[in-house]
């Protein structure tokens, strides 16, 4: 199991691509932990004299201020890498939770089956009933914007995902002969699922997770562009693209960087997890 | 194999119980919510004396406990009645009624555009697999995927509208160009009343969110195709094909393609909802009057029957839909039994 953890390892940092994501994403998490290091402004300084001052390569740019400032003359790169804190922070901690959540209550429905697979799954049904957003977005304004409302309003779904890959895969061990082995020589329930069962899904939801973080990420940033995110004067890179609209007509950088900053994040994600995904679980499809 | 009509009345049945739970869930969303509805509705700054808000409360119904509350919400809910919107002053089913022309004709042209730009797309890289061309569409599509929907049309304002000025970049058609109301489809009704300037006018104001709205289905559809594509080519059937000497678009179009759909319209449900979920925002940004924006305006204005009615129409819709698209699949791929 190790050996072939490792070798898939050694195939992952061979293909260039995900190779090239994974140092994006690792330069990304110092950016975001580093932030009140290397940030070159408080990103909350207002100062109107500065207002809508465009970036370093217009004439009216300076090197001080090297992506321009916002409609309150805050430093975009400031706001952008502060900025870079809400999404990964809100991204990491919805993963986590949805992967605890959705492997323990699928390795408890998968493995017991019964009346507790079939309650869940007809709450899975119904959190699926929603389309995309609009189940967070209903949550958001019913609960009201905050960092812990977006977290929790985000992991509702999100947990489902797991959920059904990991009851599904304990369907398929349970029917293995190991965990038959392990049953007739009278091991424990709660040992098989966590001895035998569980490394067995670990792989799988890594990959879920580095693909389900870049939709979180995505889905964070649609809520904070519609404003029921983090609140402002808050950085998030959403609400940033959302506060620029206004100007977007004379003065697109407002707009356009915190934009970008959010898609080099995602389609980076993406990339790692889809080389996660063809080294370890090839089986695994993006849709799902 | 069982006559259509007996699965599809045992699959309308099984959606029972995922409505009841849904219309919960929506229920109990917003009696979690902060504040009371009766001050809500009040407003702010009116003086209002305790009898009045007691009245009000009978009124809604607000007085019974929460499980009869549920039981009448449910109910009228079935009847299509969600009772009145705070901001309009109007009964919630008739503002939805008013906005759902918008918004089905953004969705039906968007997907339509998606389709059409992405079939050819995911052919073009299935045939020419492992070639330059392949690899630039497989990596724009990988980047339509991580594409917010809101940026791209943002960045589609700032490059057609603001600064090429090509294109409109708000609302459903130009104050003025109107045709006469007739369906509320504005492209239909141009065309029934032979309104030329109006039906150009519409299209024109389509483009922009369509193409905003459809940027992730393009891209999905393209991964889709390809990979289906790719597939089909490899059997004996493609090969007995070539073999018998037919032109190469010939086998690929029509021996192939037939048969690489069916995969894709397993994900006809996914795209529908992308485009559902997009349509909040896209017809925010772009301004067009449809559910989507009717719904992020009632969520700023905490009009907690509208966002009820919209939600459960939203969901409603993405069930039965999913449905519909699964018979469907069978009806297209006999291989399938669905039960």
């Amino acid at each position: 199991m190790r050996k072939k953890f490792l070798r898939n390892s050694g195939n992952l940092l061979r293909d260039k691509t995900t190779l090239v994501s994974g140092i994006i994403i690792i330069v990304f998490l110092f950016v975001s932990i580093l932030a009140p290091l290397i940030s070159p402004h408080d990103p909350k300084d207002a100062d109107l004299n500065r207002r809508l001052q465009p970036p370093v390569w217009s004439e009216d740019g300076s090197w001080d201020h090297i992506l321009g400032c916002d409609h309150m003359g805050r430093d975009i790169l400031s706001r952008i890498i502060y900025g870079s804190r809400v999404s990964i922070f809100v991204g990491t901690a919805v993963v986590v939770i949805s992967a605890i959540v959705g492997t323990a209550l699928g390795l408890v429905a998968g493995y017991h089956g019964g009346w507790i697979d079939t309650i869940l799954s007809a709450i899975v049904d119904i959190i699926l009933a929603f389309p995309l957003l609009i189940f967070a977005i209903a949550l958001m304004a019913a609960t009201g914007p905050g960092l812990k409302n977006l977290i929790m309003a985000l992991a509702y779904k999100e947990w489902v995902r797991f959920y059904r890959l990991v009851r599904g895969d304990v369907l398929l061990a349970k029917k293995m002969e190991y965990v038959e082995t392990a049953r007739s020589l009278g091991a424990r329930d709660i040992y098989i699922m966590f001895k035998h069962i569980l490394p067995n899904v670990f792989t799988p939801v890594l990959v879920l997770g580095t693909l389900g973080m870049a939709n979180v990420i995505l889905m964070e940033a649609s809520l904070s562009f519609l404003g029921l995110g983090v609140q402002p004067p808050s950085p998030a890179w959403g609400l940033m693209v959302s506060e620029g609209r206004q100007y977007m007509m004379t003065s697109w950088w407002l707009s356009t960087f915190p934009g970008l900053a959010i898609v080099i994040l995602i389609i980076t994600l993406n990339l790692f997890g889809q080389g996660l995904r063809e080294a370890f679980d090839p089986r695994l499809s993006l849709e799902e | 194999m069982r006559s259509i009509w007996i699965i599809i009345a045992r699959r309308l049945i099984r959606l029972i119980p995922t409505m009841l739970g849904v219309a919960f869930i929506v229920f109990m969303m917003m009696h979690l919510a902060p504040g009371d509805p009766v001050e809500l509705m009040m407003g702010e700054g009116g003086h209002v004396t305790e009898e009045e808000i007691q009245k009000i409360r009978a009124e809604y119904g607000l007085d019974k406990p929460l499980y009869a509350q549920f039981g009448s919400f449910v109910v009228n809910a079935a009847k299509g009645n969600f009772g009145r919107s705070f901001m309009k002053q109007q009964p919630v089913m008739s503002v939805i009624k008013s906005r759902i022309p918008a918004t089905v004709e953004l969705s039906l042209f968007s997907f339509v555009f998606a389709v059409l730009v992405a079939l050819p797309l995911g052919i073009l890289c299935a045939v020419y697999r492992r070639s330059i061309i392949d690899r630039i569409i497989t990596f724009v599509s990988l980047g339509g995927i991580s594409f917010p929907n809101f940026y791209l049309g943002i960045l589609l304002i700032i490059i057609f509208g603001a600064s090429l000025e090509l294109l409109p970049i708000s609302g459903r058609s130009t104050y003025g160009i109107e045709s006469a109301y007739v369906t509320g489809f504005y492209l239909l009704d141009s065309l029934i009343t032979g309104n030329l300037n109006a039906f150009v006018n519409t299209l024109r104001h389509l483009i922009l969110p369509s193409i905003a709205l459809g940027g992730m289905v393009v891209a999905v559809t393209v991964r889709m195709t390809r990979t289906s594509m790719l597939q089909v080519l490899d059997q004996d059937y493609i090969r007995t094909a070539r073999a018998k000497g037919l032109p190469e678009w010939k086998v690929i179009l029509k021996h192939a393609l037939k048969n690489a759909l069916i995969p894709t319209v397993s994900i006809l449900g996914l795209q529908i909802g992308i485009l559902l979920g997009g349509n909040m925002i896209i017809e925010t940004v772009f301004s067009w009057p449809g559910l989507g924006s009717l719904a992020v305006e009632g969520i700023y204005a905490r009009d907690y029957p509208l966002i009820q009615g919209v939600v459960i129409i939203y969901a409603a819709t993405y069930v039965f839909v999913n449905l519909v698209v699964d018979l469907l699949y069978t009806k297209i791929n006999p291989k399938v039994e669905v039960t």
